[in-house]
């Protein structure tokens, strides 16, 4: 007999880190391996579940970076002081790390997109031997915005940063403008070696890889990571179905030569 | 081996059968279609071989016995889950045509397969057995000889109904044997099947993804209604939603269910944050249509489609998919510029 997979466990909110009035790290109870790029369905009896994407992997731990924007997660919002949330996961493929290493790596994400390469960007912030260089390129709409501010100082140290906001009105502690203008600018050595992880909305996925590939990086070295909905997990409810790809199963990170072609 | 036998020998062997089997079937529900006084024809539970329908085609599949319209997977009682009981509590006896039965291999397939298996599939797919009904003839809108399934082989056993006799062949040693203590007739029986179908459908080998850029696909925007009939009359559609329901005196306990769903219909796609693919009608045809002839072939090895013609006796707007697929060959011209 199978394992029953849908039925989903309780895990306790040990930490909520508020980065703006609608972006919450939930730093979860979890035991048992996770790769970045992963994702859990989170559950609200009653409400639903919804798929959200690991932002950090801690001892122990799991962060869960979720963006208040439907029924499941507004009602996580309103209702998780001190509390536990269903989970069941981690699914998906996720980013793995050994594309990455010893390589420049460019990391180019776009709002709630951070969430998922955050654990890329935190293991070469950790482990500064194991990159030849490295570059991250974070967009976000206006400053109020900004996800996981303070990392941002740690992360500095360790790698090319480049935070960049559409707008802003007077303030002048980041970048202006679109993540695709600063791709010309991005210090690489061997443009033909460098690989690179794009997440973000569908648009500016689009353009950045676009601006990747004029800058002269391979399709091969680049890897985006795609958001569908999805009931499942599993490979069954058939949501995230692109032509013959499961996001779920297959995806949701795809080399840009296999993710290039998916036509929803 | 083959037996014959007369109505009361057939009904001795529901009846025996029935002790460790709830026996479904094709079944007359009158008045119980769309239109005023038609009857429908779809599964039900059945005790007597007078209630099983022979001379129509059923305008629902078997799948919904594997596979409920709604399902609870578990209920919800404040920090507590409690797996739902198995809606069935004996094994299933199915009687369906041969187009079915390669239909059941494809749900295996995607419950079985296709990631981890599916723990609320497995616990009903246990202790089935199949009945092959015999095709003497196909059926309006059929295209299985075209699609590889007018022949099964897999089958527990099979039934042909001629006259006031019925003709099995039968595979499975228990039920031989129960069959062999009744009175009955032996022969050589061998199920029938269809070789040729009135439509006919040409699934053009060079067919590939970029056909979704033909504009074979605009004439459904319009056409199509998006009422997603075609999906749950489907033998081989497996998708389904999730579904939380509360009590509505104690909204501390309730229960998540799945139950069908269908990507023709409005939703389907929708993400939290009002974001959603295939908006218009045609692309989700073709999103259905090509999982069907192309992309399910090229995961598993084989279409998904098995020619049925469900969706196109149940289409309000008489959209025939196997009329569809047969605009994939000129449509492949035109993306590729040959025309």
């Amino acid at each position: 007999m199978s394992e029953n997979a849908y039925v989903p466990f309780l895990s306790e909110i040990k930490e909520v880190i508020k980065h703006t009035a609608v972006e919450y790290t939930f730093r979860m109870a979890y035991e048992g391996e996770v790769k970045p790029g992963q994702f859990f369905e989170v559950s609200i009896p009653k409400f639903g579940e919804a798929p959200i994407s690991v932002s950090g992997i801690g001892d122990g731990t799991v962060d869960l970076t979720i963006r208040r924007v439907g029924r499941v997660t507004n009602e996580v919002f309103e209702h998780y002081a001190g509390d536990k949330l269903f989970l069941r996961g981690p699914y998906g493929n996720g980013f793995d790390l050994d594309n990455y290493k010893n390589k420049e790596l460019v990391v180019i994400a776009g709002g709630t997109g951070l969430s998922p390469v955050k654990g890329i960007v935190d293991y070469f912030a950790a482990n500064p031997g194991e990159k030849k260089g490295m570059t991250l390129v974070a967009g976000f709409k206006t400053p109020n915005d900004i996800l996981f501010v303070e990392e941002f100082a740690r992360w500095k140290k360790a790698m090319d940063v480049i935070l960049t906001v559409d707008c802003a009105e007077g303030d002048t502690s980041c970048q202006i403008g679109l993540v695709t203008q600063y791709i010309p600018q991005i210090h690489i050595e061997q443009v033909e070696e460098a690989v690179a992880v794009v997440v973000g909305p569908p648009m500016m996925m689009k353009f950045t890889v676009a601006g990747l590939l004029e800058r002269g990086f391979k399709e091969e070295n680049i890897w985006i990571s795609q958001e569908r909905k999805m009931c499942c997990g599993l490979g069954k409810c058939g949501h995230c179905k692109i032509q013959d790809r499961y996001v779920c199963l297959d995806g949701p990170v795809f080399c840009y030569t296999e993710g290039k072609n998916l036509i929803d | 081996m083959g037996y014959q036998l007369n109505v009361q020998g057939f009904n001795a062997l529901l009846s025996e059968l029935s002790q460790e089997y709830l026996i479904y079937a094709p079944k007359c529900y009158p008045g119980g279609n769309t239109f005023s006084d038609t009857d429908c024809i779809r599964y039900g539970e059945i005790r007597r071989a007078e209630e099983i329908v022979f001379d129509r085609k059923s305008d629902y599949s078997f799948k919904e016995v594997l596979f409920p319209v709604s399902e609870t997977l578990f209920y919800f009682t404040e920090e507590h889950v409690k797996e739902g009981d198995c809606p069935r509590k004996k094994g299933a006896v199915i009687f369906l045509r041969s187009c079915d039965l390669h239909g059941v291999k494809n749900l295996d397939e995607m419950f079985g397969g296709n990631g981890p298996s599916d723990y609320y599939y497995q616990r009903l797919r246990e202790n089935v057995k199949f009945v092959l009904m015999g095709c003497s003839a196909a059926f309006e809108n059929c295209f299985c000889v075209d699609m590889g399934s007018n022949v099964s082989e897999d089958y527990d056993f099979s039934v042909d109904k001629k006259d006031d006799f019925y003709y099995l062949d039968c595979k499975d040693k228990e039920i031989g044997e129960i069959i062999s203590g009744l009175p009955h007739g032996e022969m050589e029986v061998c199920p029938e099947h269809v070789t040729q179908t009135k439509v006919q459908v040409r699934i053009p080998e060079n067919l590939d993804a970029s056909v979704a850029k033909s504009t074979m696909w605009d004439e459904y925007d319009n056409r199509c209604i998006a009422c997603g009939r075609c999906n749950f009359v489907c033998p081989t559609c497996t998708c389904f939603t999730m579904q939380d329901l509360f009590y509505t005196d104690n909204g501390k306990a309730g229960e998540r269910r799945r139950v069908w769903a269908s990507c023709m219909v409005d939703g389907y796609t929708d993400v939290a944050g009002g974001g959603s693919y295939r908006k218009k009608n045609g692309e989700r045809m073709r999103f259905k249509v090509l999982h069907k002839v192309l992309d399910y072939k090229q995961r598993n090895g084989h279409h998904m489609c098995v020619g049925c013609g469900r969706c196109d006796d149940i289409c309000p707007e008489y959209i025939s998919f196997s009329n569809c697929i047969n605009k994939l060959e000129k449509a492949m011209e035109e993306v590729s510029g040959n025309e």
